[in-house]
């Protein structure tokens, strides 16, 4: 099983997250992380989808390109994309474990957004790999709650997903 | 001037060219009820007994016709009484276009009277669906819906129109008609790759599916088998794609296909799939599926492309620019191994049937052939009834198979035949049995109503005989819940009831004389036909099986 993100870009309206999640529960896939949010055109969201996947991925994707409100599909790979996720953990807190924190955070560029003597919230951010290596270092001081946004990615260079506005004038009234 | 939302509807209903809509009335659309009693002369409204059964006529007007069906019905119960309707018209994907109403807007989300969330309810079974939630949107939408219906690779669209949208007023302007989404050019490398494959076979096979009926292509798909000298074998959902009598179409493949059609297949090195998407039902195990075989697939919806069997090469397109690209570079060939071997498996398969006078399925249904012409739709209902029907009418013209496929919905039959006889002025022919008909019988009413030419022949066989037969063939026969004998429906006097005309047939001489007079009315007549229990659809494909473990004789 592979790891696959893709950009999806959709019509920003009502009902329209629930169209694209109702197609991988009904048919059987599974998402991993999910992300959505307007671009800089207002008439449309980007969601940013990962799933792990074997012989499914272009099914997945042509199930995504058929929908009435999907604009464009684009596979963002590894070596041509940049991806980021966000994450914010509460850890315990003491005096004796205060240095060792210090120093991951030192280490992981991460920052620390909330300070208490007994628990500490640190906020990553980073490719997937270097959020789940910090919450190993972090599991052993006790994690009291985290939350990760999963993966917003990019292709690099001019490339792009957006759809002209004749592509979005074709898509669906309403 | 400013007009309602429900009349903004039926206008748009009308000039999209609506002929007919299906339909219930009911509190959240009495709006657009109103409307369509004022619009009366220009849109035709066909009250049924249950919306399922509006649903079904609407699917079996557009399998009929190739138009958009159209089917009316209020929120709450209205709008799920569609839902069987509308989940059979997505399995098979029909152009339809199904109206509900719903509460006012501000009700909406408070679980008012006959509210349901019916744009959810059936978001996994349409094409895709619509909440009006302003007037101004309201005939953007109903021609949108309109142009999805018909685009692309067909299916059904529900619009949701709140009561507060319909009283609504607001400006119409009038629009043509909505042509589909323009169709993906096809790509000359995909050609160029299926044309290698094609040329490099010794036992080319081209099957088809329903897509080679709502393509359109019957006559180009004729003219490709002539020009590599292949076979024809069909889904059920491709029957009457091509007429039955070509000499190279060797019927149905699948779990009860024809014996020469499905082995041919199992044995072809090149298998044209076009317009069907190798259905469970069709394939049998994937894995053992056309072993030998290169898979060409070709198809409207590229989502089908690499879905449920491996294939060679993909095409993704319309299959009658598909076929006629094919046809302008592909030069005449000449298979005499393979059309002879084919002739064998023929031979084989006459032979295991041999004629006899037996009141059979088999032989009722030929009889019916002797009665229908090449302009009467043939409706079925969905178990032993459809397969008899699939594997014994013979068809001369396109869109003359009306069936469930995908879904197999018990229960399609009435309502679809009425409707496939309201599109198309013939007397239409359902062959059903006592379980599919006693699931939507009430739509006898209808056809009295609007004295609608429909032939429904029940072959009573006093069981639910698919199930039946699989609970002999693999359940021990243990026959639960199976034999509805004890009910003891009389079906003539039931017919008699409705204000329809019935009879009674237990031998081929009393099926004639109650033909004689059926074919002879001018409006509903039904005919029982009882058989004997033990009848069984074959040949049969046991689960999980492929091609190669077709059962022909039950004890083989």
């Amino acid at each position: 099983m592979e790891r696959y993100v893709v950009a999806v870009l959709v019509n920003n309206k009502f009902g329209v997250l629930n169209r694209v999640t109702s197609m991988f529960r009904r048919r059987g896939f599974n998402i991993d992380t999910l992300t959505v949010g307007e671009t800089q055109n207002p008439k449309l969201s980007r969601i940013t989808l990962s799933f792990l996947g074997s012989d499914n991925k272009d099914q997945i994707i042509r199930q995504l390109e058929k929908m009435p409100d999907v604009h464009k599909v684009q596979e963002l790979e590894k070596g041509s994309s940049v991806s980021r996720e966000l994450l914010l953990i509460k850890i315990n807190n003491s005096s004796e474990a205060r240095q060792d924190i210090l120093a991951i955070v030192d280490v992981f560029r991460a920052k620390i957004i909330d300070y208490a003597p007994d628990s500490v919230t640190i906020e990553v951010t980073g490719e997937s790999g270097k959020v789940n290596a910090i919450i190993d270092l972090l599991r052993g001081f006790g994690i009291i709650e985290m939350c990760r946004t999963g993966i917003v990615a990019l292709t690099r260079g001019k490339e792009n997903v957006l759809a002209t506005d004749a592509e979005i004038e074709e898509g669906s009234e309403g | 001037m400013k007009i309602s939302g429900a009349e903004i509807l039926v206008k748009t209903l009308i000039e999209q060219g609506t002929e007919v809509v299906f339909g219930y009335p009911g509190g959240q659309v009495i709006n657009i009820y109103d409307e369509l009693y004022k619009h009366q002369d220009k849109l035709k409204h066909v009250l049924t007994a249950h919306e399922q059964g509006a649903a079904h006529a609407a699917d079996g007007y557009a399998r009929a016709t190739g138009k958009v069906g159209v089917v009316i019905a209020t929120s709450g119960p209205g709008a799920t009484n569609l839902v069987t309707g509308i989940a059979t018209a997505y399995l098979d994907s029909i152009p339809m276009v199904a109206i509900t109403g719903n509460v006012s807007c501000p009700l909406i989300g408070k679980d008012s009277f006959q509210e349901v969330d019916i744009t959810g309810v059936t978001m996994p079974i349409t094409k895709h669906n619509f909440f009006v939630n302003s007037i101004d949107k309201l005939a953007g939408i109903i021609r949108e819906a309109f142009k999805l219906a018909k685009s692309g690779r067909p299916g059904p669209v529900l619009v949701d129109i709140p009561k507060d949208v319909q009283t609504a007023l607001f400006d119409y302007e009038p629009a043509d008609v909505v042509a589909p989404y323009p169709k993906k050019p096809v790509t000359s490398a995909a050609i160029a790759k299926a044309v290698e494959i094609i040329m490099a076979a010794k036992k080319p096979y081209i099957y088809i599916g329903g897509g080679a009926i709502s393509g359109d292509a019957g006559k180009e798909i004729e003219a490709l088998a002539e020009r590599i000298d292949a076979v024809i074998g069909t889904s059920m959902m491709g029957l009457s794609a091509v007429p039955t009598k070509h000499p190279r179409f060797l019927g149905m493949v699948g779990m009860h296909g024809h014996y020469a059609a499905s082995i041919a297949m199992h044995h072809s090195d090149c298998l044209i799939t076009l317009g069907a998407r190798f259905s469970d039902r069709a394939t049998g195990k994937t894995s053992k599926f056309a072993p030998e075989a290169k898979i060409i697939h070709i198809d409207i919806d590229a989502a089908e492309l690499e879905k449920n069997v491996r294939t060679d090469v993909g095409i993704s397109g319309d299959i009658k620019e598909v076929v006629e690209k094919l046809l302008a570079v592909l030069p005449q060939a000449k298979h005499d191994d393979w059309r002879s071997h084919v002739e064998e498996l023929r031979k084989k398969e006459a032979a295991s049937d041999p004629v006899d006078d037996r009141f059979s399925p088999k032989n009722i249904i030929r009889l019916l052939n002797t009665y229908k012409n090449a302009a009467t739709p043939v409706v079925t209902d969905v178990g032993q009834n459809q397969m008899w029907a699939a594997q014994y009418a013979e068809f001369e013209q396109p869109r003359k198979f009306i069936s469930s496929g995908g879904l197999g919905t018990m229960g399609f039959g009435l309502g679809a035949a009425i409707g496939s006889a309201i599109a198309t002025g013939e007397r239409s022919v359902l062959v059903t049995g006592d379980g599919g008909f006693g699931m939507c019988l009430t739509e006898l009413a209808t056809a009295v109503t609007y004295n609608v030419p429909v032939t429904v022949v029940i072959l009573n066989n006093t069981v639910l005989g698919m199930v039946r037969q699989w609970q002999t063939l693999f359940f021990g026969k243990r026959y639960s819940n199976t034999d509805i004998s004890n009910r003891q429906t009389d079906f003539v006097k039931l017919a008699e009831a409705f204000g329809a005309s019935g009879y009674r047939a237990e031998n081929e001489s009393e099926l004639k004389a109650a033909l004689d007079a059926a074919f002879a009315s001018d409006g509903p007549v039904v005919v029982e036909c009882m058989i004997n229990k033990d009848e069984f659809v074959l040949p049969m494909v046991p689960p999980g099986g492929s091609m190669d473990d077709l059962i022909v004789k039950v004890g083989d």
